[in-house]
């Protein structure tokens, strides 16, 4: 026995370092049929890590006082050595994750990976999709700009819309009758430290159950189910060496659109980092047109879609957060015989597909100043939104399937 | 099939619409070029001259002139005349609550102003200033009506007043006219906005050149690092049927 493997045996009788390492990597068999689409988890992880790095770095010069916080941005940028790739990291890093979780939400949707036994995967996905939306909410306050501040005030004044409570609850969470100084401290506080946790804690939870039941596949079908003589899937691989070397690729080109954007156009016209937030915070200067970034504006302009009912707003409030609760029932809205797309007859492909274009087509139109015009086409797609998830039980159990493969087709 | 035609017809209608809601005056193209120093060194010069006397650039230092192919010496003779030392930054004397009460509202500090309204809006703005009884100042603005700035650079563009048509019921202004030449003839000036704008545009933001050159070695780094990647895929992949 070498020295190392000496080492190793009194490791394992301590800790369970090689059992893990088979579980999780070695041993781990993943269908060999991944594609294009199945890119994105381990991007996810990899901006979540590249998150973390970064706004550990960015932590080191920024002051969480209002009084200082726009130009102690602005001295990472200058006068702090890399300050200004950190920080590009660490703004292109978060429109980024929201793309890549995006597409890896597109993912689930598309081969049913939502669907027994994955439930609880989902659901945790989603609610790491919750903790992202939060964390990205509360960092764009930091930079104390105009749309900072601004944003900041219009997303916290929905509280204030709750019936009776709403008035001292948004006070609660400002911690002031305006977003001040004591907004940006707890802001600060939430963002660097509680949110990271319960991210952290999620993505864990989410892997450890996803390697519980094994990947879905594009088939949709469970390589569990053929298993050889050494109960090893017929149609799996092990995650290491074959998936790691593959995600590797991945990344590469992710890290090319990443750098191209960081070196090259990190406010990307504005949708990254909006001009009006390069003037510092006026609670005197209302902005004549205040968004969110381009990742909340889908659930922005469901918001606006809703006329005030009672001359309250809270109907378009509710409607917004039932937009998100909605997607944590998808497993048990799905009544398809077949998961995954490849299989699924006209119905789901046809309301998958005007999903899509509505989800798109509401993220635009929140970008933009209300107008008539843009309201009646957000309050269409509003309305296809949620008939998406509400009309499921029905359109999933009468399509036409096509029957599945025994095994997975590459 | 008709309806979903008509639908994509409604998706391609959306653009168009909220475009066309979209107003403001035209703007010009700022002649920005940040690899050419000489004009970026007349534009510090302009901008220490004309605009830091009321503006400050309060993340900008002296010494980070050295940028722009000038010595120590150089900054501390020729730009600096508000401190002492090249490392501090461009603070100026005025204090906010009298600015305020002589113009209206305290002047903007111009670190990253560049940055908030545009180049191409800059160089538009400083060019459009034309003179107006009606304003305390004696000034006006076609991209910024009732800016509270007067026009500091009037000594060198001189005199510009506005040409009137008629829209509808209203006069709008068609455009301006130069009624009382100043030291420099129209063109000179537009290229000494133009050099100020472009010293604006870097000051937004110092390492810019650098980011883009950084960003090609990178690229070409990643680009080596993906053939790499590829094959060792490839290799590995090769007993998986």
């Amino acid at each position: 026995m070498s020295a190392l493997q000496k080492m190793m045996g009194w490791v394992d009788d301590r800790f369970p370092l090689t059992a893990t390492y088979k579980a999780h990597l070695s041993e781990y068999y993943a269908p060999k049929n991944f594609n294009f689409w199945y890119f994105f988890g381990s991007l996810a992880l990899l901006v979540l890590v590249m998150q973390i790095v970064t706004g550990i770095f960015l932590t080191m010069n920024y002051k969480p006082d209002s009084g200082l916080a726009f130009a102690s941005v602005e001295y990472i940028m200058r006068d702090v050595d890399w300050g200004w790739l950190i920080r590009y990291m660490h703004s292109t890093g978060a429109s980024m994750f929201f793309v890549v979780v995006y597409l890896h939400m597109f993912r689930g949707l598309m081969y049913g990976s939502y669907r027994k036994p994955r439930e609880l995967i989902w659901i945790f996905g989603v609610l790491i999709y919750l903790a992202l939306m939060a964390e990205a909410f509360l960092g764009y306050l930091l930079p104390w700009g105009q749309m900072s501040y601004w944003g900041a005030q219009v997303i916290v004044n929905l509280f204030s819309a709750v019936p009776f409570i709403g008035n001292d609850l948004s006070i609660w969470i400002r911690g002031d009758y305006v977003i001040s100084d004591a907004t940006l401290n707890r802001f600060f506080a939430f963002h660097v430290i509680a949110l990271p946790l319960v991210l952290i804690a999620l993505v864990a939870v989410h892997l450890v159950a996803l390697h519980e039941v094994g990947s879905n596949n594009p088939d949709g079908i469970e390589i569990k189910k053929k298993k050889d003589a050494n109960g090893i899937p017929l149609d799996g691989i092990p995650f290491h060496p074959y998936y790691t070397v593959k995600d590797i690729v991945g990344v590469i080109v992710f890290l090319m659109v990443f750098s191209a954007i960081v070196f090259f156009g990190p406010t990307m016209g504005g949708y990254f980092l909006e001009s009006n937030n390069f003037i510092p915070a006026d609670p005197l200067k209302t902005p004549p047109h205040i968004a969110p970034l381009w990742y909340f504006t889908p659930f922005y302009a469901i918001l606006r879609a809703v006329p005030p009912m009672f001359g309250s707003q809270f109907p378009g409030v509710v409607a917004m957060g039932m937009s998100i609760v909605l997607i944590f029932f998808l497993p048990w809205l799905d009544r398809g015989k077949v998961k995954s797309i490849r299989y699924r007859g006209p119905i789901y492909k046809l309301m998958l597909a005007l999903f899509i274009v509505s989800f798109v087509g509401l993220g635009y139109l929140g970008l933009l100043p209300p107008s008539p015009v843009a309201t009646i086409i957000a309050q269409t797609f509003s309305v296809i939104y949620f008939l998406f998830f509400l009309l499921m039980p029905w359109y999933t159990s009468i399509d036409k399937t096509k029957p599945e493969p025994e095994r997975v087709t590459g | 099939m008709k309806r979903l035609k008509n639908f994509i017809l409604l998706l391609i209608a959306v653009p168009v619409i909220a475009f066309a809601s979209e107003e403001g005056p035209s703007l010009d193209k700022a002649p920005v070029n940040l690899s050419d120093q000489a004009s970026l060194q007349r534009g510090a010069r302009m901008f220490v001259n004309y605009c830091l006397n009321c503006h400050s650039a309060v993340s900008m230092r002296y010494s980070r002139m050295e940028d722009l192919g000038l010595t120590e010496d150089q900054i501390k003779e020729n730009l600096m005349f508000a401190a002492e030392k090249p490392g501090e930054t461009m603070t100026v004397g005025m204090d906010k609550k009298e600015a305020k009460n002589w113009f209206g509202s305290a002047p903007p500090d111009l670190s990253v102003i560049a940055r908030a309204r545009g180049s191409d809006w800059l160089y538009t703005y400083l060019r459009s200033f034309y003179r107006d009884d009606t304003r305390p100042t004696g000034w006006n603005n076609v991209v910024f009506p009732k800016v509270a700035m007067p026009h500091v650079l009037w000594s060198l563009q001189g005199e510009m007043v506005p040409v009137m048509k008629k829209e509808g019921e209203h006069e709008v202004i068609e455009r301006l006219e130069l009624a009382k030449p100043g030291s420099v003839t129209l063109a000179e000036y537009d290229a000494m906005v133009g050099d100020l704008v472009n010293y604006l545009t870097w000051m937004g933001e110092p390492a810019q050149l650098e980011r883009k050159q950084l960003g090609l070695f990178v690229l070409a780094f990643l680009a080596f690092f993906f053939v790499v990647a590829y094959y060792l895929k490839k290799e590995f992949w090769k007993d998986v049927h």
